[in-house]
């Protein structure tokens, strides 16, 4: 409840080692801890940002990792009235027998795991599945996605973990928003049905759905509204109210279409609260406006707040475009991305 | 036809590919393909009754009104008729089923009646259509189409609902006689398990008839009944039935059935008539409202309970406490012995008692009304209201 708070979402900032090298790299700087632990302490130090964010999603790294002057992230974010989260899955890999398909691996050792994450600050945790329209999804992909999804949150709970639970549906493909609207509510009978089957406490989890959207290379873009509409109807057929927070990906959309996606989904009352959990695009400008440079930090942190604001309007049905820059409208699909 | 559509369109299934040795199958490759694509996107069939099915369920699930239930099997009718000393004729039927559907004003608190199919064809004794009196008094008619319980092989003597051989033309002839949504009501058995069986039998067959329904113009009313018998505390039905809407809406999602043309007819989450345990009607709403926000979807428009052997006065105090604060669809009632138990009583087969008979049924359609809306008071409630009407192994 705390987490699906009037207002707030959550900044996911758990990109492995080997993606957060990508993030460095793309403004020159090398893959290193120092560097590493420099970005995530710019963001998570920057002043008052529990205004607009309720949560974090950290890598194993970070959970474990202090800020330059000694402090542990974990206290960091519990003064700035953050819930530290923790990624637990361990990546994507092929599916035997699948259409050259991936699936989530990650259930071994991860009771232990949780624990350990329990005592070290997380309270909730977050496992990314993918599902992909162009090679299907064939039934299997989808059924150990979701059974993989329910298994884990069975395993959270069972830890004092919150689960996340994320089976995005790629926006690789050129498929019609009306296949996506189709897959995704095939995917999430199946995710419901197992969380059930494993007794999963549907008022302890979170989701981090994809909106439904056309795929990247449809021909035809959807405005906010349609987007809102296609997602809200998948919701409302999927979705039971004992679940407090659907806290959406943003997947390679620009800073502001996720905001704009976001605000046309909160013009009336819906019976959860509907928020974002973004990385990319709650992060890109930031990223840029540092460079890596200590001179840049503060105004790099106000960019944060200004997306963050930005999205806590829009989960408030409030937020107006006025202002915002060329940077937050450039999109960050990338085909055939992966973490 | 689902298949159909896989083997056109998906590109894995064309070839017949050696991948590690073993010929690509279509079981184990099928694609997750639903239907064609509607026009309006937005269906999840290419129903030409979709916005039809939509309105009605929303006329049906209208604010302070409910659903007459009345569509007892001729042996079932029978039955009550005996209980007032008459015969079990169509003439007698014929006039039970006038006296309800005529009753002035009942349309203010009943949105829709279920009919047994005799009824559907029939006249009030005034020669009227039975279907245009309750069009006129703004009240949906509706039909009952399973074919009843039977017993389920291989389970622990449970039952089955049969119906679906030849439900298609059927509904589709339903629909041409005036009915707009239709009624199919299983059982699920907590002292006999219930075993995994019974239960997915049960909510196969819900799916399965729903499906057939909506391609016919008709809102399925999906009836899963955990019975009242057995002596199971409160927490144990809030499991079955958890399992059981579960199982449903899984099913119901897999048919492609639009959610938003439905209505659910649950049982309450009480503890079994035997149990020694009692519930008030603050515990049931409280079980049974959890049992509904972890299991229905806000696209279902509404829920509209059975009473299955509640007094009259209970299944009205259940309703109202269930209403204290918004909910995300509409919960309201489907009763049959709880709206006609007084009014029976009181005709007793004389048309000198016709009238008053009518008020009873109004009394108690204007409580369920005010229960539905949250405002209902206990106040003037007679001893006859009061009476359980639990009847153990009671059978339909």
């Amino acid at each position: 409840k705390t987490i699906a708070s009037s207002g707030r979402g959550i900044l996911a900032i758990d990109e492995s080692n080997a993606t957060c090298g990508k993030r460095l790299s793309s403004i020159g700087l090398d893959n290193t801890e120092p560097n590493r632990q420099a970005y995530r302490q710019l963001l998570l130090t920057t002043p008052g940002l529990g205004e607009y964010i309720s949560g974090a999603i950290l890598f194993e790294e970070t959970l474990y990792q202090s800020t330059t002057d000694g402090k542990k992230f974990v206290d960091v974010l519990h003064d700035q009235k953050i819930i530290p989260g923790i990624k637990v899955d361990k990546g994507l890999v092929p599916l035997p027998g699948s259409n050259n398909e991936s699936w989530c691996q990650g259930l071994d050792g991860l009771s232990s795991r949780s624990a350990e994450y329990y005592k070290q600050g997380a309270r909730f945790a977050k496992w990314r599945t993918v599902v992909s329209i162009p090679c299907g999804p064939s039934a299997l992909a989808v059924k150990e996605a979701a059974w993989g999804l329910a298994r884990y949150a069975a395993i959270s709970q069972d830890n004092g973990l919150v689960p996340i639970v994320e089976p995005e549906i790629l926006l690789d493909g050129d498929h019609p928003i009306e296949r996506t609207l189709e897959v995704a509510e095939k995917v999430w009978a199946e995710v419901f049905y197992y969380l059930a089957e494993n007794n999963v406490i549907f008022e302890g989890i979170l989701l981090k759905p994809s909106m439904v959207t056309p795929g990247a290379e449809h021909k035809e873009r959807a405005n906010p509204e349609t987007i809102a509409k296609y997602t809200l109807t998948m919701l409302k057929r999927r979705v039971p109210p004992a679940v407090p927070g659907i806290m959406f990906l943003s997947g390679g959309q620009s800073e502001m279409e996720a905001t704009l996606n976001l605000h046309a989904m909160n013009q009336s009352p819906n019976p959860w609260h509907v928020s974002f959990s973004y990385a990319r695009a709650l992060q890109n400008t930031v990223l840029k406006t540092w460079q890596g440079r200590p001179e840049n930090v503060e105004a790099a942190q106000k960019a944060l707040l200004v997306r963050a604001k930005a999205n806590s309007l829009a989960q408030l049905g409030k937020y107006s475009a006025e202002g915002e820059s060329e940077e937050a409208k450039k999109g960050m699909f990338v085909k055939g991305y992966t973490y | 036809m689902a298949s159909a559509s896989l083997l056109k369109t998906s590109p894995v299934l064309d070839k017949s590919e050696w991948v590690k040795g073993h010929t690509l199958r279509q079981p184990s490759t099928s694609a997750v393909r639903c239907q064609p694509v509607a026009p309006s996107g937005l269906t999840v069939r290419a129903s030409s009754y979709a916005d039809e099915l939509v309105k009605t369920a929303k006329a049906i699930a209208s604010p302070g009104r409910g659903i007459l239930a009345m569509d007892e099997s001729n042996a079932t009718c029978g039955k009550r008729l005996a209980s007032i000393g008459l015969e079990n004729t169509e003439a007698n039927r014929q006039a039970y089923r006038t006296l309800l559907v005529s009753a002035p004003g009942l349309g203010q608190y009943i949105s829709g009646a279920i009919l047994f199919e005799e009824t559907l064809y029939q006249t009030t004794i005034d020669g009227k259509k039975m279907v245009d009196v309750l069009v006129e008094q703004n009240i949906v008619p509706g039909i009952k189409v399973d074919k009843g319980l039977v017993p389920l092989a291989g389970s622990n003597n449970e039952s089955w609902c049969q119906g679906l051989d030849g439900l298609a033309p059927r509904s589709a002839a339903y629909y041409q006689q005036g009915a707009r949504f239709a009624k199919w009501r299983t059982v699920v058995s907590i002292p006999n398990g219930p075993t995994e069986l019974a239960v997915k039998e049960a909510a196969w067959g819900l799916a399965r008839y729903a499906a057939i329904s909506q391609d016919n113009g008709l809102v399925p009313i999906v009836e899963p009944e955990i019975l009242l018998d057995g002596d199971h505390r409160i927490d144990r039905t809030f499991e079955v039935a958890k399992k059981v809407w579960a199982e449903v809406f899984f099913y119901l999602a897999q048919n492609n059935v639009m959610f938003e043309g439905i209505l659910l007819k649950p049982s309450m989450v009480t503890p079994g008539a035997e149990c020694k345990d009692r519930a008030t009607p603050q515990q049931v709403a409280n079980y049974t409202l959890s049992l509904l926000r972890q299991r229905i979807p806000p696209a279902v428009p509404g829920i509209m309970f059975l009473s299955g052997g509640q007094s009259e006065v209970e299944a009205t105090l259940n309703l109202n406490a269930m209403n204290q604060a918004p909910n995300p669809w509409h919960v309201s009632f489907s009763y049959a012995r709880a709206l006609q138990n007084t009014c029976l009583k009181k005709w007793g087969g004389r048309p000198e008692n016709v009238k008053d008979a009518q008020e009873a049924l109004l009394i108690r359609a204007k409580a369920n009304s005010l229960a539905q809306l949250g405002k209902y008071t206990g106040e003037g409630e007679s001893e006859e209201a009061k009476q359980g009407m639990f009847v153990k192994g009671y059978v339909y």
